[in-house]
């Protein structure tokens, strides 16, 4: 048992819905209680989706449990097949209906219907979203292309046609999916390369059906297809991409890797410095105040993985904490985090994530919403990079994350929330003058000086908590509370921090204006 | 009862489970935390629903069953055991714990009161730990706070004290309005159950005379009978009509004089009616088809139909308890259709078919119903808004109205010959 105040991924029935959700002519059937059908308010509300989940839910209650639950499903089976006429039928079932056995897959594969039926075993009590989103994926794929023969299939090159991919693992609540899609077929499109299907989003199983169609399969989102693309490399013969397009650096090796495979000669125009902006803005002198900011990464594999990437090679930044939530994905993020001088921090629990952030003092937060929130109460910048999906994650603008477009949103995206390079070198030159007095806000809106207008209760609780807490800690002269207020209130938490921190090490019992000095010496050396 | 139709229907639902009270129970006591003992679908409904990521530390969580705990009882036991004395250490704060069954814990029979009664030995007083049932396979949405009163009652202290009783949870502001307004009556004896701190329980007993302010408190109703109260059979505080009814049906029964309830109440009236009435104007005529969520249905569309002019096409309800509901019904037009139980395929097909301007509904299904061009309002915002009492109507109303303003302001009506 463990005790949860929050999760950072839902059930794995929600990973099945989420494939279900994305695509076409396809439903599910999910034997599960009435209040399971809050899953669907996932979709049409933070994905605003203007349509409902194509799932069909039993809502079983306890009086039936005394009676034939079997009977049930299978009526609801065939009211659903009645109803919608799927071209393929998923039958599962949530926690509570695992517990009772009903096996709702045999059920449906027993009532004669001429559709393919995917029978879903997803173990709800030891899986969660993304697992069971990847599971489905792969058995949707696995039974409708089981039977598929092989032999008769030609080359590009054999057929004198322009080469084709499959786009896989793009869903309905991934991160920026939508529009990585669109950036990823347009990028491809310059190389001469055709996209054939892009699943699950927007595909029938009519589509799943046409994956052998392609001369490669790229997998976008690890979490989702690879699994799918293995069993299609091993059955099908169809290689695959392991590079996700995420930086500028990662999309110049996705498309070398995939020119490779189509065995394609690689153009140069890959390597321009100007297919993104982020290239040059990142060189641009304004820039050099990026140089070595602090940054705390959190999130799913993929995405923390290509932030580190981006952080450390391609903006200057020091990456100081990198980890996530998907334990499927620990293997890959532990040599990522090694090969940075980290550990990897693998949890579920956000405040464990928090408390890794206060320990690292970043200047910038790189993480899901949840670390958003914790940022805001540490009063630290922070641009969200991945799932759990927030309705603010799906805006209305266009706003990839993959290939060049998406390397130019990442670094307005990441920068924006740091201060600019040039205004906070004024800040810096006019930090006696009277606008930055306490009290003035910055734009940014996270907390600085008396700003905290905008935390709720509970976030004033945690810092009261916070600032009382300070038994032990040396004392504060006349003299250093002055010249600490001298320092912009937007650093000076932190410095406050560390100057505590050097004088609880160096034995200090007094702060004075010295051990402040001493202090900033000790921390820049 | 009035002419209305009362009909059942079954098959696929579309509403709330029980756990889903918390989101407003664990505001109204600061002092209480609500431990689901349950799955990871169980926490991700509660954080689904509830904005969760605004709290440090929610006074919400959920232990979460693990294959292990599948496998023996005592086992699950034990662990829970644990996972309770880690809550309480980390969070001293907390001074009554309610462990709240799911579906799960239903299933595998995880006995939450047994777990309760040896924590409590345990811990001696310092915390109170109770127990109910949230779980989806036995309540709907508001039914969990039934659920959770309920739990409370045996620890009220027993009182032969003449008062009213105010049950069930209201927004702080409008409970203090209607407290003021009994005590001009002449009520001066009057508390809330539940109370703002879950250690500050109301006694009760053969004095009491209990107010219900919300629905769907079936089993609570009847567990403050068992101890001697008295139930005062009144509609509900909606709208100017329920409000006034309401609060006359208390003042008949503390015996104040109807000339003081009138002096008192007229004036309120007056000026509610002049509030509600820019919104009458846009409602009246309107066509409004409820589904079944939070049980607040049948007095909404009472007062959507009896003051506001609405045409009720069907009224939802998740189940009828037709005692409680009685005065309700009463007074609903007798052309109504009530729909008890749900198909929420047939329902949204009736919804279709008879194109109503206004459907209240659940927040899965009020984007689709838009994307068809209907205009929708959320059920759930109903026990999160300030609704109850006379003062209160052209606010009631007005979450009815501002989605039609909505309506016709992006969607103008242009002059064409169809």
């Amino acid at each position: 048992m463990e005790l949860t105040l929050w999760t950072y991924e839902g059930p794995p029935h929600i990973g099945a819905m989420r494939i279900a959700t994305s695509m076409k002519k396809l439903h599910y059937v999910l034997h599960a209680p009435q209040g399971d059908t809050y899953a669907d308010l996932l979709f049409t509300m933070i994905e605003r989706r203007g349509s409902r989940p194509p799932v069909t839910y039993t809502t079983f209650q306890a009086r039936d449990l005394g009676g034939d639950t079997a009977e049930l499903v299978k009526g609801h089976i065939k009211e659903a097949v009645d109803r919608f006429k799927p071209e393929t039928l998923l039958v599962g079932e949530s926690c509570t209906a695992e517990l009772i056995q009903d096996q709702p897959g045999s059920l449906a594969k027993g009532m004669g219907f001429d559709i393919p039926i995917v029978s879903l075993e997803l173990p709800a009590y030891s899986k969660k979203e993304n697992w069971g989103g990847s599971e489905t994926f792969y058995q949707i794929v696995r039974t409708l292309l089981k039977d598929h023969s092989n032999e008769s299939k030609h080359t590009w090159q054999e057929e004198k046609r322009r080469p084709r991919v499959n786009l896989l693992g793009p869903t309905l609540l991934g991160f920026r999916c939508r529009d990585d899609v669109l950036e990823i077929q347009k990028l491809l499109g310059q190389y001469g390369i055709d996209v054939n299907v892009v699943a699950p989003l927007g595909a029938s199983p009519a589509d799943i059906m046409r994956i052998p169609n392609a001369d490669v399969n790229v997998c976008l989102y690890p979490e989702i297809a690879e699994s799918t693309c293995i069993w299609l490399e091993r059955n099908l013969n169809i290689p695959f991409t392991t590079t996700v397009p995420l930086g500028v650096g990662a999309t110049q090796d996705f498309l070398k890797e995939l020119h490779e495979v189509l065995e394609m000669e690689i153009p140069q125009s890959v390597y321009e410095a100007n297919n993104s902006k982020l290239t040059w803005y990142s060189n641009s002198v304004d820039s050099n105040y990026l140089t070595g900011k602090r940054v705390f990464i959190f999130g799913d594999g993929t995405h923390a993985l290509s932030a580190a990437r981006i952080a450390n090679e391609e903006l200057g930044f020091k990456v100081v904490g990198l980890g996530t939530y998907s334990r499927e994905m620990a293997r890959k993020v532990r040599p990522a985090a090694k090969a940075l001088g980290l550990e990897a921090l693998i949890t579920n629990d956000y405040l464990e994530v928090e408390d890794a952030i206060k320990e690292t003092s970043p200047e910038l937060v790189l993480g899901t919403q949840m670390e958003r929130h914790s940022a805001k109460r540490l009063g630290i910048p922070c641009a969200v990079i991945s799932t759990p999906m927030h309705v603010q994650d799906v805006p209305a603008r266009y706003s990839p994350q993959m290939g060049w477009e998406g390397a130019n949103v990442i670094f307005d995206d990441w920068v924006h929330p740091l201060m600019m390079g040039l205004e906070e070198h004024l800040i810096g030159m006019f930090k006696h003058d009277f606008e930055f007095v306490d009290g003035h806000q910055s734009h940014l809106g996270h907390l600085g000086g008396k700003g905290d207008q905008n935390i709720s209760k509970d976030d004033k609780r945690t810092n009261l908590q916070d600032s009382v807490i300070k038994d032990g800690n040396p004392i504060w002269t006349h003299e250093g509370e002055k010249e600490l207020s001298k320092i912009p209130f937007f650093v000076r938490g932190k410095v406050r921090r560390n100057t505590e921190n050097y004088a609880r090490q160096a034995g200090c019992r007094e702060i004075n204006e010295e051990t402040l000095y001493d202090a900033k010496a000790h921390y820049k050396a | 009862m009035s002419g209305a139709t009362l009909l059942k229907e079954s098959g696929p639902k579309e509403v709330f489970c029980g756990l889903t009270s918390i989101v407003w129970l664990h505001r109204r006591m600061p002092d209480a935390f609500f431990l689901v003992v349950g799955s990871r679908t169980c926490a991700h409904l509660i954080q689904s629903a509830a904005g969760v990521m605004i709290f440090a530390e929610p006074r919400f969580g959920t232990a979460i069953l693990e294959e292990r705990d599948l496998a023996g009882l005592a086992d699950a036991h034990d662990e829970l055991n644990r996972v309770v004395k880690n809550l309480l250490a980390r969070r001293p704060e907390i001074k009554t714990l309610f462990l709240v069954g799911s579906c799960p814990s239903e299933v595998i029979k995880i006995d939450l009161s047994r777990v309760a009664e040896n924590l409590n030995i345990e811990l001696k007083g310092q915390v109170t730990v109770l127990n109910y049932s949230g779980s989806g396979i036995e309540t709907t949405f508001t039914q969990g706070e039934d659920g959770a009163l309920k739990a409370l009652i045996p620890l009220m202290p027993k009182s032969d004290q003449k008062k009213l009783l105010l049950v069930g949870t209201l927004a702080n502001a409008v409970e203090d309005r209607l407290i003021s307004i009994f005590n001009r009556l002449g009520i001066d004896n009057v508390e809330s159950f539940p109370p703002r701190q879950s250690i500050e329980l109301p006694s009760i007993g053969p004095g009491t005379k209990v107010l219900l302010t919300q629905p769907y408190l079936t089993d609570t109703s009847r567990e403050l009978k068992n101890k001697g109260a008295e139930i005062i059979e009144a509609p509900f505080p909606l709208g100017v009509t329920g409000s006034t009814l309401w609060i006359q049906a208390a003042a008949n029964s503390f015996g104040i004089d109807k000339s003081i309830v009138d002096s008192i109440l007229n004036p309120l009236i007056l000026r509610a009616k002049q509030a509600l009435a820019p919104h009458i104007e846009k409602l009246s005529g309107k066509k409004l088809f409820l589904l079944p969520e939070s049980q607040l249905e049948i007095p909404l569309a009472r007062f959507l139909s009896n003051e506001c002019g609405m045409e009720i096409v069907e009224i939802g309800t998740p189940y009828l308890n037709r005692d409680l509901m009685k005065a309700e019904i009463d007074l609903l037009p007798s052309d109504c259709r009530i729909v008890e139980g749900q198909h929420v395929e047939k329902q949204l097909d009736r919804v279709r078919d008879s194109s109503p301007d206004l459907v209240v509904c659940g927040m899965g299904l009020a984007n689709p119903l838009e994307a068809e061009g209907i205009s929708t309002k959320w059920s759930i915002e109903m026990v999160f808004s300030p609704i109850h009492g006379i003062d209160q109507a052209s606010d009631l109303a007005e979450l009815f109205s501002r989605p039609l303003r909505r309506h016709e302001i992006l969607n103008p009506k242009t002059l064409t010959s169809n």
